[in-house]
């Protein structure tokens, strides 16, 4: 039984605005374990994002706030830890990388500041070794000419420079946990290859865990162990990567799976979701997906799902799959 | 298709892009019935300018001498990554860049001679599709003022027949007629793409250029705008230039593909060869370096290294040597040939 790392139970973040509650993450239950690579896929504006800021407590109070729900790392409370201990954690235990690495990197400042400001605050270094250690960190996610690059500014960076000097800051102090929102999005599709290279090379060599979170499914497909789907503030699916993507249970999924156009499929027209994503002020009743679903039954326009697991290592939150599920493994 | 097809860009214009200029004019055999778009040796120039006097420093070289053609009724993809020229060579062709050098003909007639006031009859054929439908689309405007404005432009609908017209692209790009007087903050970005794909077949163009159309918008919204853009090509005998760095989407929509890097188009070949029997180094990178939605699939990634050089001062020789694992003393100093290496497949490499 491989250990848990980060236990999520039952998340409930919204948004509190003028035209009223956004409840952008509504009840979502997963875990990550030590050294794994979980996948958080979905569209923009499905909380995604949100649950891992509520994660790092990084949620902007107002307008957002964690309503409900418990948040365990290395089975201590995330949510009952004081302000200062958070501090800690961030940067030193989890830590995180954003997709725009030019609006996340303080453009005042070199690299090597930036980098070494984390090193110094969590591993009580002084600013000479704090350094040394900085030029370490480049040196390790392959960043040619260390250090000269060190005492660069965010801007003299190229892009993938700039995503790979974000991953040496974020793996700086050795974390268990490194939470990647989107972390290819920006960049080119042959420097994409190369920072997802970096990923499992790094996270081989010092164990950490991945949280990957991103929107392309190719992207998860090559990363992740096990992948969550959310739709709508909700987890929909939850699985190991293989059956996920040769067996997705939920219509979503199955949805998101074919409409993709593949290097390997034909010509013609592609699959299509129909609709759009609800209005998160305005959530469909029942079943957030039945307005879209080619196969909604009664029960789902009235009922919420229960994600029920299905298979030893799959969830799903459909009132159609739990119940073949169910009977299947009845049968077996 | 024809031999003389093929034939018509001229593979020695290519060779130099200094030289090219000159000789365009004498290598001029337009397959008129066949090409609805001929691009000769074009080059597009940025000046930089620094210092107190604003000189001119030196020049981003966005287009560097790109030779192809676009057949009719065919799509005709462009892929590369950010900074490569694929956008600008997009507005060249429309002409909302002047080019440097070079020329463009559109049904055999030569762009860039034409007057103003052909020209701005030309525009009518040519329309472009953009990448930001949130940005592309004026927020005080309506819809039927959006859709409507290029028949007014043009001259060939005002009034209640304007209205009308509107009403029927509405309904062909897939939105109601009740839409007409709503503002595109009201809708999705989905819907703001379809409201400009309706303002781009106001005038029946025969030519759209497609920027980037589907990479703004989330995976099950894309499925339904290259469907859409699928259905009107055939309904409407379009043709279309699509710019895109998305591999896939590319591969999906296009007949023909044009690999571009550092301001050149390195290969150029129909959909299946490129993806079968890819020649240039650069393009068997690109093609690997996609992720694939398979997690059972091993195979062996390409992974170049370093980053793109900058267009201002592209490496000697062939551009791509500094990153390429083959190269070797030749590709350093000599600019590869633009040759068709087997019938209807274009590349640019010393070793392929």
């Amino acid at each position: 039984m491989a250990e848990r790392l980060l236990e999520v139970k039952d998340l409930k973040t919204y948004f509190y605005t003028a035209e009223g509650v956004v409840p952008a993450v509504d009840g979502v239950t997963y875990h990550v374990d030590k050294g794994e690579t979980l996948g958080i896929v979905g569209e923009s504006g499905c909380g995604k994002s949100v649950t891992s800021l509520s994660v790092m407590r990084l949620i902007p109070n107002p307008p957002g706030r964690i309503v409900g729900g418990q948040i365990l790392f290395e089975g201590e409370s995330v949510l009952d830890k004081s302000e200062a201990d958070m501090r800690k954690i961030r940067g030193n235990h989890m830590s995180m990388i954003f997709q725009e690495p030019m609006t996340s990197l303080n453009p005042v400042y070199t690299i090597g500041d930036q980098i070494s400001e984390a090193i110094r605050l969590h591993q009580g270094l002084n600013r000479q070794d704090a350094m040394a250690k900085a030029v370490d960190m480049l040196r390790l996610v392959g960043i040619p000419l260390p250090e000269r690059r060190v005492n660069e500014y965010p801007h003299q960076l190229s892009g993938g420079m700039r995503q790979r000097g974000m991953i040496a800051m974020a793996l700086s102090c050795n974390p268990k946990l490194l939470i990647a929102d989107e972390p290819t999005t920006a960049l080119d599709v042959t420097i994409q290859a190369q920072v997802l290279e970096l990923m499992k090379r790094l996270k081989q060599e010092m164990g950490m865990a991945i949280m990957l979170i991103t929107h392309d499914l190719g992207v998860i497909a090559e990363m992740a162990q096990r992948v969550v789907v959310m739709y709508a503030g909700k987890i929909v699916e939850e699985g190991d990567v293989v059956s996920i993507f040769e067996n997705p249970l939920h219509p979503y999924t199955d949805g998101l799976l074919k409409s993709i156009p593949q290097l390997d499929t034909g010509k013609g027209k592609l699959h299509v979701i129909n609709g759009i994503v609800p209005n998160p002020l305005h959530m469909p009743k029942g079943c957030r997906f039945n307005p879209r679903c080619p196969q909604a039954t009664d029960l789902c326009k009235e009922k919420e799902p229960v994600f029920t697991q299905v298979a030893p290592t799959r969830y799903v939150a459909c009132w159609l799959r739990a119940q073949e599920g169910l009977t299947k493994e009845v049968a077996s | 298709m024809s031999v003389g097809a093929l034939k018509t860009p001229d593979p020695r214009a290519v060779t130099r892009a200094g030289a090219g200029a000159a000789t365009a004019g004498a290598t001029t055999v337009t397959a008129a019935g066949e090409n609805l778009v001929d691009v000769q040796n074009l080059v597009k120039y940025f000046p930089i300018t620094g210092g107190v006097l604003s000189r001119v420093v030196g020049y981003v070289k966005a287009v560097d001498g790109v030779s192809f053609f676009i057949r009719k009724g065919e799509t005709f993809g462009l892929v590369g990554e950010s900074g490569c020229g694929k956008t600008t060579m997009g507005r060249t062709i429309l002409q909302l860049e002047e080019p440097t050098s070079g020329k463009v003909y559109f049904e055999g007639r030569d762009v860039g001679a034409l007057s103003k006031e052909e020209m701005r009859r030309l525009r009518r054929e040519m329309q472009v599709i953009f990448q930001d439908p949130y940005a592309s689309l004026n927020p005080r405007m309506t819809v039927g003022d959006i859709v409507g404005e290029p028949l007014e432009i043009h001259g060939v609908a005002t009034g209640k027949k304007k209205e009308e017209r509107v009403r029927d692209l509405l309904d062909v790009v897939g939105l109601a007629s009740y839409h007409i007087n709503r503002y595109p903050h009201e809708f999705s970005g989905g819907q703001r793409q379809r409201i400009g794909i309706a303002r781009a077949l106001a005038l029946h163009p025969k030519l759209i250029v497609c920027d980037e159309p589907v990479s703004a918008l989330d995976v099950s919204i894309q499925s339904q705008i290259l469907n859409l853009l699928e259905e009107l090509q055939e309904d409407f005998n379009l043709t279309y230039l699509f710019v895109a760095h998305n591999l896939s989407v590319v591969k999906h929509i296009s007949d023909r593909i044009g690999v571009m890097y550092l301001g050149k188009i390195v290969e150029m070949t129909s959909e299946e060869e490129l993806f079968k029997n890819a020649r240039h180094p650069y393009t068997e990178a690109l093609l690997s370096a996609v992720p694939v939605a398979k997690p059972t699939l091993v195979r062996q990634r390409i992974v170049l290294e370093g980053d793109v050089p900058s267009p201002v001062k592209p490496p000697s020789g062939c551009r791509f040597h500094t990153r390429c694992w083959l190269a070797q003393d030749v590709c350093k100093t000599k600019e590869p040939e633009w040759r068709e290496c087997a019938p209807d497949h274009w590349v640019a490499c010393h070793l392929r």
